[in-house]
């Protein structure tokens, strides 16, 4: 097989769905960041930068949980999936939101800002070094029989899985679900509803970071930790976003799975290292021909 | 029952209300007429707390409401219909009206629903559809819907008969007598003169940020003053 006159390895059909089937299991992660990413987009209309550093911090956190504490990774969901919530919500209502005054470009900068800092301290705090958790399941797994999936994978999947749903769920029939629907289309008149529209805004932050962090307890099993995690993460996820569509919630989905099939059979074919590239051209070629994404609306 | 005193309000350093002063009281329809960009718009939001005030007092029932931020003034049953409808385009017209209930009048949610529709048979044909592919008609019933959820006590109507066909108008001004009728306060504010006044107790006329006519609507109707300004007789 050739490619721009290089010629590529060729592999039987099992190898080559098994690699698509590992990208399936990495795309699930992919989708879970993108979709705080992309939830955060449709309500704030703000682009979070912050949240690679968010997802390398929490990453920090279910790893000192294991090794401080012995806590168990997954186990970890439970402290660092209400934290991270929390912490996000803190975050917009008494620094973000504060700091911008309602300025869309301000709130760029500050979560820009936001991110350099965490990105630093960690940096400062934890040293550059990688930080691997060791579970004693990480090998263990099904035999798929084109593939064998480990543990871990098959947990990022199921538990991808699993918070999206409740997160639909969550979005489909609770008022506090609806009331954030409500605030990303109509804040004046969700206001005059008397929905406090700052609230919701914390809220959707928080559950942005809440996904970062339930990322974050589904990777460290397989992923070291280190204080650059989070950049190669986040460009992942807006590779994902802008594929799937900014602000939309099936997308977000769609677009993860699609790129982590992508960068596995890329990996296959390239190499470790080209392999990665072909996100950046999805990247770029999605803004060329179709700028709104696959599922995004049309602008107007 | 809503007493406005020589409210101020304004856009930072533009002033668009000088000194308004103001009341509604139980059971009344009371029209607020004047032209584009007199500041009826601003004095909404300024009662229903989108901003504040920069001088003056805003009583309900007696209790200092000034600078309440909306959610609180929605508590006390104040809730205001505003221009442009601003209903929530990308969700069910059921969701709407659950959404009309967020803050006030939880418990009845259901009920409330059932009566909505009495009152607005078309929106029960199209409960599951998005609330932006509602006609400009449609849409102003669902505002109004999504208003009467929460169970207010004094409704603000930003014109209401804004966009809308003649027929409809009639149709609204009747509703909004019947809602009346019912013992709720109303506070229409409308460009629509003649059928304001047709409806109302009482009216304001506002010119440039100040009231400049009061009085019973029967006696407003045969002003010469309203006459000329508005009516060019
Ligand atoms: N959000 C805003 N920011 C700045 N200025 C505003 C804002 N809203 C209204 N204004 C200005 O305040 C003045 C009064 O506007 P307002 O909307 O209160 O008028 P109105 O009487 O409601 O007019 P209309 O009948 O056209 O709705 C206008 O000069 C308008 O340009
Ligand atoms: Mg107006």
């Amino acid at each position: 097989m050739e490619f721009l006159g290089f010629s590529l390895p060729s592999y039987g059909w099992s190898t080559v769905l098994g690699s698509a089937i590992s990208g399936v299991f990495l795309g699930s992660i992919y989708a879970l960041v993108a979709l705080g990413l992309t939830l955060i987009y449709g309500v704030l209309h703000i682009i979070n930068f912050a949240h690679g550093a968010l997802l390398m911090l929490a990453m920090y956190a279910v790893y000192f949980l294991w090794s401080g504490y012995g806590i168990d990774p997954y186990l970890a969901m439970l402290i660092v999936v209400p934290g991270g919530f929390f912490f996000g919500y803190g975050l917009q209502r008494l620094v973000i939101g504060k700091a911008s005054h309602g300025k869309d470009e301000i709130i760029l900068l500050v979560t820009l800002g936001i991110a350099i800092v965490i990105e630093n301290l960690s940096l400062f705090l934890f040293s550059a070094s990688e930080r691997s958790v060791l579970v004693p399941y990480d090998l263990d797994g099904i035999d798929l029989g084109v593939t064998y999936a480990v543990y871990p994978e098959l947990a990022a999947l199921g538990g991808s899985f699993l918070i999206t749903l409740a997160l639909w769920i969550f979005m489909t029939y609770t008022d506090t679900g609806k009331a954030i629907r409500a605030v990303a289309k109509e804040r004046q008149g969700a206001r005059l509803m008397g929905i406090n529209v700052d609230h919701i805004f914390a809220v959707t932050f928080g559950i942005g970071v809440a996904c970062v962090a339930a990322a974050a307890s589904l990777l460290v099993p397989t992923y070291a930790v280190h204080p650059q995690v989070g950049s190669l993460f986040v460009l992942i996820a807006f590779t994902v976003v802008v594929l799937g569509g900014m602000g939309s919630f099936v997308g977000a989905l769609v677009g993860g799975f699609l790129i982590g099939v992508t960068e596995q059979l890329g990996r296959l074919y390239l190499g470790e290292s080209l392999g990665v590239i072909t996100i950046s051209v999805i990247f770029i070629l999605v803004l060329l021909f179709r700028p709104t994404g696959l599922f995004g609306a049309k602008s107007g | 029952m809503l007493d406005l005193k020589g409210l101020c309000a304004g856009y930072g350093q533009m002033k668009v209300l000088h000194g308004i002063d103001l009341t509604i009281e139980q059971g009344e329809i009371v029209a607020l007429l004047g032209s584009n960009g007199a500041g009826k718009s601003t004095l909404n939001n300024n009662v229903s707390g989108i901003f504040q005030p920069t001088a003056g007092q805003i009583l309900f029932e007696g209790q200092d409401i000034t600078g309440l931020p909306p959610e609180n003034v929605v508590d006390l049953g104040i809730v205001q219909v505003p221009e442009g409808r601003r209903i929530f385009p990308n969700m069910s017209i059921r969701e709407n009206l659950e959404l009309g209930s967020y803050r006030r009048g939880k418990p009845r949610r259901a009920e409330n629903i059932d009566k909505v529709v009495d009152v607005f048979p078309r929106l029960e044909e199209r409960f599951s559809q998005l609330a932006g592919t509602l006609s400009g008609g449609e849409q102003q019933m669902l505002a109004i819907g999504r208003a009467m959820m929460s169970e207010p006590r004094l409704l603000i109507l930003d014109e209401p008969s804004l966009g809308l066909s003649p027929l409809l108008v009639e149709e609204m001004f009747s509703l909004i007598q019947r809602l009346n009728k019912q013992g709720l306060a109303i506070f229409l504010v409308e460009q629509n003169v003649m059928q304001s006044l047709e409806i109302a107790d009482r009216a304001y006329v506002m010119e440039n940020g100040s009231i400049v006519l009061l009085g019973e609507a029967a006696e407003l109707i045969d002003d010469p003053d309203l006459k000329k300004s508005y009516l060019g007789l």
